[in-house]
């Protein structure tokens, strides 16, 4: 299941290292020897072996990510209640989705808000502590522990459940503003600060990605900041000049990452809400009305519909994302 | 964020300072360091102010809550704690505590046998289509998975599964966390090719140099791939709130949700002190093995 902590090994694996990756394994399939009798008798052992230990990975590839997904596109063009046969209706889902049916048209605009604010601030948070880290080695571990440890309960019920106590009517953030004479009451029912409340929530677990680009800092060498303070540049050009581009195959990635996970923001809106995506359906976000359609209402063809239009949509931002990558994303040891 | 950017911005005056003022330069670093530890805990009093605020609030007598959002219990009492003990929907506590050990634990084992094995074929086999299959392996990593939770419903629907913990662990045991399988594979890489070949000229076989060679070599991969299932699994709740129906069988964030429900408006005492409990394996689990979590994980992947 991708949680938002699940960004950590794969970002820090970094895009550069799947490409490596998909390189060596390209090499090591192509390193074919010259056939001879006990050659292909050896190849036919290695395919043997290879898909024997590939077996249990083979079978949940098919079986559960496969299979599953083709299933779901049939049923995207069905309706289907888990009772009756599917029954084929064509285009019906979508028609309905974008032209009939406003709660949808609002869930994917506040998931988008959610998803196009949140992240950015997240990022840059997660950038702006990892460089104050990075100034200094000696005590730092205490801190980026302490910062890391949001991550991983960020999507746990324990945490919503203290986030709605915090941000509810004269609970602590509430009581806190009011000190300084804000007097806005509660987050949580109110419909213009529920989602800068959920988007806190996500800025909260900025630690993910900052312990990425903390490695990624520490990769850049020294001399390119003492190469450019001798050209004359201040901090702020050191930083736009040769932290931003050193770090950018960092940033893609974590910003990959970061955006797929929070578009799948899911247990923190349901306890929040108690389920229902309030108030007035603002915190609707899109797999929480995916499943209120297809678990609750068990309209199962119309939600297979809404996860299609996820993948369609998480896809089209990836292919964007790596598209411009190349006018802005610079690998070490590349020519650009 | 120009809070954060200021004692960087000191610092690098510092070194343009002609270095004849050493005196000067020493405490100007004395005072940029401790800005810089002043502002940090700052951030982290913010940062863990939620988690403290609940531990605290564990403490609280139900009717404080209203009254007293602040840190402090005024009548402190461990009133709740004995309440929920007995646990809820004629449950006790315990029960969720040990179905939620059990799923863990089970998506742990599966976890670690199902994606070493995988990442030993993709890392040290060479064979037919195997570039395909490891670039579909990592295509799954950006996968969204609703996509596929409705169809996996129908289909353990159908094999008669669902209120059983199969649907929530039989996918870890078929290697489903694709990025287990990566992070083991790309520390397989690393380990030199010398000693399987040795092994190989002395007759052993794939399974052989897997068990006695690798499996030994690839210790801290598997250490962190079960710290991070434990916990995926321990918060997971889309999982068990599809497929786990029978009170006695909720793992602790299904239950949480029951507390949350029913008992938040009138007891906010009972929730706190589950929701943090729920949160204390994880905690202690962060504590004790925070080196493999931060700095073993974070430095691995980006040497590449």
């Amino acid at each position: 299941m991708s949680t938002e902590t699940e960004s950590i090994v794969t970002a820090e694996a970094g895009s550069r290292s799947v490409r490596q990756a998909m390189r060596q394994v390209r090499r090591d399939e192509g390193r074919k020897v010259p056939s001879s009798a006990s050659r292909r008798k050896a190849n036919r052992r290695e395919t043997v072996a290879g898909y024997g230990f590939l077996l249990p990975w083979l079978i949940g590839f098919l079986g559960l990510t496969v299979g599953p997904m083709i299933f779901s596109l049939y049923l995207a063009f069905t309706k289907y209640n888990l009772f009756t046969e599917p029954e084929w209706v064509g285009l019906d889902n979508f028609v309905r989705m974008f032209t009939e049916d406003p709660n949808y048209i609002q869930s994917v605009q506040i998931t988008l808000v959610y998803v196009l604010v949140g992240t950015p601030i997240k990022l840059a948070a997660a950038l702006g502590v990892a460089m104050l880290l990075n100034y200094r080695d000696r005590g730092s571990g205490f801190f980026r522990s302490s910062f890391y440890a949001p991550s991983l309960i960020g999507a746990s019920v324990s945490v919503a459940i203290v986030w709605r106590a915090m941000f509810s009517n004269d609970g602590p953030v509430d009581n806190s503003l009011s000190f300084f004479g804000i007097d806005i009451g509660g987050w949580v029912g109110n419909v213009q600060l529920v989602i800068p409340m959920m988007i806190l929530l996500a800025v909260w677990q900025f630690g993910a990605p900052m312990v990425i680009f903390l490695a990624g800092l520490k990769q850049i060498p020294q001399e390119l900041y003492e190469a450019a303070e001798v050209d004359g540049a201040g901090p702020w050009h050191r930083f736009r000049n040769v932290t931003i581009p050193m770090l950018s195959s960092v940033i893609f990635f974590n910003l990959l990452l970061e955006i797929i996970n929070a578009f799948q923001v899911f247990a923190s809106a349901y306890i929040i809400s108690n389920g229902s995506g309030g108030p007035a359906g603002m915190t609707n976000f899109y797999t929480l009305y995916l499943y209120k359609r297809g678990f609750a209402d068990l309209q199962m063809g119309y939600a297979s519909a809404m996860a299609w239009v996820l993948v369609i949509a998480v896809a089209i931002i990836a292919f964007i994302l790596f598209k411009t990558q190349r006018s802005w994303v610079h690998y070490a040891g590349e020519n650009r | 964020m120009t809070t954060f950017e200021a004692p960087r911005v000191e610092v690098v005056e510092n070194a343009l300072e002609p270095t004849t003022q050493p005196r000067r330069r020493v405490k100007r670093k004395t005072v940029n360091t401790i800005i810089w530890f002043v502002a940090l805990l700052a951030l982290t009093a913010i940062v863990l102010y939620p988690l403290l605020w609940l531990f605290l609030s564990t403490f609280k007598p139900s009717s404080e809550f209203a009254s007293n959002p602040g840190l402090i219990p005024e009548n402190p009492t461990v009133d709740n704690y004995v309440k929920v003990v007995e646990g809820i929907a004629g449950t006790p506590l315990w029960r969720f505590f040990a179905n939620s050990f059990f799923i863990a634990i089970m998506a742990v084992i599966g976890t670690l046998l199902s994606s070493a094995l995988a990442a030993y074929a993709f890392a040290r086999i060479r064979f037919r289509g195997v570039g395909i299959l490891f670039a579909a392996m990592i295509g799954t990593l950006l996968l969204p998975f609703h996509v596929i939770i409705i169809p996996q419903y129908i289909m353990f629907n159908k094999l008669e599964l669902v209120d059983t913990y199969w649907p929530l662990i039989l996918p870890k045991f078929l290697a489903t966390e694709a990025f287990f399988v990566f992070l083991i594979v790309q520390f397989i890489r690393n380990i030199p090719r010398d000693m399987d070949e040795a092994a190989r000229i002395d007759g052993a076989g794939h399974l052989r140099i897997f068990f006695s060679i690798i499996l030994p070599l690839i210790k801290p991969a598997l250490i962190t791939s079960a710290i991070f299932t434990f916990i995926w699994t321990w918060n997971d709740f889309l999982g068990p709130l599809l497929y786990v129906n029978s009170p006695e069988k909720y793992p602790l964030p299904i239950a949480l949700r029951l507390y949350n429900d029913a008992t938040s408006t009138s007891d906010y005492g009972a929730t706190a002190a589950v929701s943090f409990l729920a949160l204390v394996p994880i905690l202690i689990f962060f504590i004790v093995f925070q080196r493999f979590l931060v700095a073993g994980v974070a430095t691995q992947g980006l040497k590449g």
